[in-house]
């Protein structure tokens, strides 16, 4: 099986570049037959592709060190999960597994649309064809993952502790789902550049390839969060750090195109700008490969300084250019046949968020690339840290949380006074009790006011659309309210989805905002002493420790310790925190200690133990954080992740694919029907 | 005045505050990056350039590391091969940093020329593959040490 899947990867290298070839010529001579048969060659690699993966998790399972990836990033006493993840755990697996999804979302796109947009798919099988290509050449010349040692060690390096995490299992492929995900709406943009098929045709294939994209990609940041939050033990989740950033950047451009993209169904408008959203998720795609696998840019994470950086960086180009050449040629094809009618619209609000969704965009990927601008300019590679990304991007997120509560109350083409009134006094009022509230019990830090104002503000308006919707239904249909609500979201998936997922946002600002409450302190306590904290809520809490203890676990030595926790005089429980050595099946040290932090979660703050070193047997330094609100990230993640679910989910009715897309629906008739309080 | 315009006037000011926020804060946050070898040119060039806070990324040398027992401050050696100095660190140590890692560390020179860092930060573990050709020369650096079994 390993040999089958060796050999596999090259019969996909070559179908790869057959799809490429005929679709290409098919679709420029209008050769059906030649057109039918890219797309089975992209089937094909999909095929061989798989076999080439099930190859290597084969390698894995039968622990085949001659292997040097399986070597190299597993031992045989790895749990079983962990040798299935082991999979990503490296640079030409991670390839491999990208070359996986990339090949299975090909050929899911091409034979979902190989009926309906039949002029343009010769250009999309074949530009899907192209990345296939590419990444498979890269595989098999540059980081082949089937790549023997010259000897066969009797025992594998194994996986680095800190991997061995259920985040971490699952945060990589969440990832690469999204990231990948973007190739396909790039794909079906050239194809649409190229046919110039520029109307709002190819964006219903487009749209739900983009939203998939934004929903795995968002579950994947945020579990890289809790990753980091709960195996790092530095107490935060966010580090600004070039190998977030660059996950973050195609994220923020996508969103921007979920929003745009409704502009042009309703009004024609920001054709150009559609298609570029789009080709910029995928190039920002393939940039954030190039800086985290080319080592170009200093990062906490290691990179894999190999040659693949490279080839990243040609391919990068070699899209931006062509890109950049059909948008260009083809700027007739995509003037607007509206225009912006008045400041004070929905439209506005729309263009406004993606201004400032592609400003934190702009500014992200400036402060992650200015070592390598200011060593071109200056000679001296200089780099910023998390206050510059604080600095620029606090401001342009409370304007975009502002514009998250305005955008969905605001009327398309021309808002009359009667409209704002009607549908921002409730709002605003909500978000100025919440201002008052908090500043009466005595909250001064006034970027944390202004979240939670804004914040307040769109928690009013979403609960006011809901009980608006739940009223009209429940009125005009006799409905009880559950009914009410579920038909209500169940009917308008996109709409109330939508405010899911802006609900969800919100929250997450809220718990942002809560980290400017931290407080820390370090301790070493012997046996049976104590210490005492306040936490920013005023309550005291007293930390006893129990002392330490060593036992044996799994494939790890660990040596814990233990604290007694009061709040206020009131147990809380023990919270432990460990330090472990794993071993290999001979019961040798692999790899340096880890930590494993102890957190006592709860809806108000965590508190988060770190076990940072026994000074002797029986005394434990330790470095205790309170972290005000983080649950709430992890709670706005799931809220946002469900939302996408809700807006993603197909319509059970499909009256709009029979249609065709519903392009320039008259926009009144749909608010009337919904808003109802209209 | 024409709603476009309007709208692009708003756009602008939204981007200039942006930009004004990039310009100013830039300048405020942003740190050199040098290695050790580039660190003492520059001090040489300049004796002024201690007092200049600055990133360090260099290689632990192997055996140089002396933990404080409570983990709260330790001091090793870094190095690039042209050019290595002692650190001095008062903080928690991530659990990566170990003797031949890659790190990082932020702080000035002292009077004494051991480096004084404030923050340290260890290359961590998501991808290891064979390290960059210039540690080639550091001592301890073994090539493909990393992509090989230890056992």
């Amino acid at each position: 099986m390993i040999l089958v899947g060796e050999l596999s990867l090259w019969v996909a290298l070559l179908m790869a570049a057959w799809t490429t070839t005929v679709s290409f010529s098919g679709g420029l001579q209008g050769r059906p037959d030649l057109v039918k048969s890219g797309e089975r060659a992209l089937y094909a690699t999909f095929g061989f592709t798989l076999l080439a993966s099930i190859g290597l998790w084969t390698a894995l399972f039968l622990h085949d060190f001659s292997i040097k990836f399986v070597a190299s990033y597993t031992s045989s006493n790895l749990p079983k999960i962990y040798t299935f993840t082991a999979f990503w755990a490296g640079q030409s697996g991670s390839m491999l597994f990208w070359a996986l999804i990339l090949t299975t979302y090909s050929a899911i796109a091409v034979f979902t649309n190989r009926k309906s947009n039949r002029a343009m798919m010769p250009y999309v099988t074949g530009t899907l064809g192209i990345i296939c290509l590419f990444f498979l050449m890269t595989m098999c010349f540059g980081a082949n993952p089937y790549e023997r040692l010259d000897w066969i060690p009797p025992e594998g390096r194994g996986m680095n502790p800190q991997l061995q995490n259920p985040g971490m299992a699952i945060h990589p492929p969440m990832l690469y789902l999204g990231l990948v995900g973007t190739a396909i709406p790039f794909a079906f943009a050239i194809g649409a550049l190229v046919t110039r098929k520029l109307d709002t045709q190819w964006l219903g294939a487009v749209r739900r390839w983009a939203l998939l994209s934004w929903f795995f990609l968002t579950i994947g940041i945020i579990l890289g969060m809790w990753w980091a939050y709960v195996e790092l033990g530095w107490a935060g989740y966010w580090a600004w750090d070039a190998v977030e950033n660059s996950s973050f950047l195609p994220w923020l451009t996508i969103t921007a195109f979920l929003h745009s993209i409704m502009i042009q169904e309703k009004r024609g408008m920001l054709r150009k700008w559609n298609v570029t959203l789009v080709a910029m998720s995928f190039l920002l795609t393939i940039l954030g490969t190039f800086i985290t696998r080319s080592g170009i840019i200093e990062s906490v994470h290691a990179f894999a300084q190999s040659p693949v950086g490279d080839w990243f960086l040609w391919f990068l180009i070699v899209a931006a250019v062509s890109t950049a050449y059909l948008v260009s040629t083809r700027l007739n094809d995509l003037q607007a046949n509206a225009e912006l009618e008045s400041m004070v619209s929905r439209e506005a609000a729309f263009l406004y968020n993606n201004l400032v969704l592609v400003g934190i965009c702009f500014a992200t990927l400036w402060g992650v690339l200015f070592p390598i601008l200011s060593e071109w300019v200056k000679g001296d590679k200089i780099t910023v840290g998390p206050p510059f990304f604080n600095a620029v991007n606090g401001p342009l997120g409370l304007l975009l949380l502002a514009l998250t509560g305005i955008g969905p109350l605001i009327a398309w083409r021309r808002a009359s006074t009667s409209n704002l009134k009607r549908q921002f006094t409730w709002p605003v009022i909500a978000g100025v009790a919440t201002f008052a509230v908090l500043f009466a019990m005595g909250m001064r830090q006034m970027y944390a006011l202004v979240s939670y104002l804004l914040a307040g503000f769109v928690f009013g308006t979403i609960i006011q659309e809901f009980v608006k919707g739940i009223g009209a239904r429940r009125r005009m249909y006799g409905e009880g309210l559950f009914g009410a609500s579920m038909r209500l979201i169940g009917r308008n998936r996109r709409r109330y989805g939508g405010y899911i997922v802006h609900f969800g946002v919100a929250i997450l600002f809220c718990a942002f905002a809560g980290l400017m409450f931290k407080k820390d302190l370090t301790a070493t306590l012997k046996a049976g002493e104590s210490v005492k904290a306040k936490d920013a809520y005023g309550s005291e809490w007293v930390f006893t420790s129990q002392g330490i203890s060593s036992f044996e676990q799994l494939n790890r030595r660990v040596v814990a310790a233990s604290f007694n926790v009061t709040r206020d005089g009131q147990s809380m429980g023990i919270l432990s925190s460990e330090k472990r050595q794993h071993v290999n099946a001979a019961g040798e040290p692999t790899f340096e200690p880890s930590t494993e932090v102890g957190i006592l979660e709860s809806p108000k703050q965590d508190v988060y133990l770190v076990f940072t070193g026994a000074v002797d047997r029986e005394t434990a330094a330790i470095h205790i954080n309170f972290n005000p609100l983080v649950w709430w990230v992890w709670f706005g993640g799931i809220i946002m992740a469900f939302g996408g679910l809700i807006v993603m989910w197909p319509q059970a009715v499909r009256a709009e694919r029979e249609g065709g897309y519903v392009a320039e629906l008259p926009s009144e008739s749909a608010m009337t029907l919904v808003g109802a309080g209209a | 005045m024409k709603a476009r315009n309007k709208f692009l006037l708003g756009g602008v000011l939204v981007l200039g505050t942006a930009g004004y926020l990039m310009a100013s804060s830039i300048d405020e946050t942003a740190t050199y990056y040098l290695t050790p070898g580039e660190l003492a040119s520059k001090v040489s060039d300049n004796p002024r350039f201690v007092n200049t806070g600055v990133k360090v990324g260099a290689r632990v040398v192997s055996g140089t590391i002396v933990r404080d027992p409570s983990g709260r401050s330790l001091t090793f050696k870094m190095t690039d091969g042209a050019k290595t100095y002692n650190v001095q660190y008062r903080g928690i140590a991530p659990d990566t940093f170990t003797d031949g890692v890659d790190v990082v560390v932020e702080g000035r020179l002292d009077a004494n020329g051991t480096f004084q860092a404030t923050t340290l930060l260890a290359k961590c573990a998501s991808r290891y593959e064979n390290a960059p050709e210039k540690y080639k020369d550091t001592p301890g650096y073994k090539p493909g040490t990393s992509a090989t079994p230890r056992a």
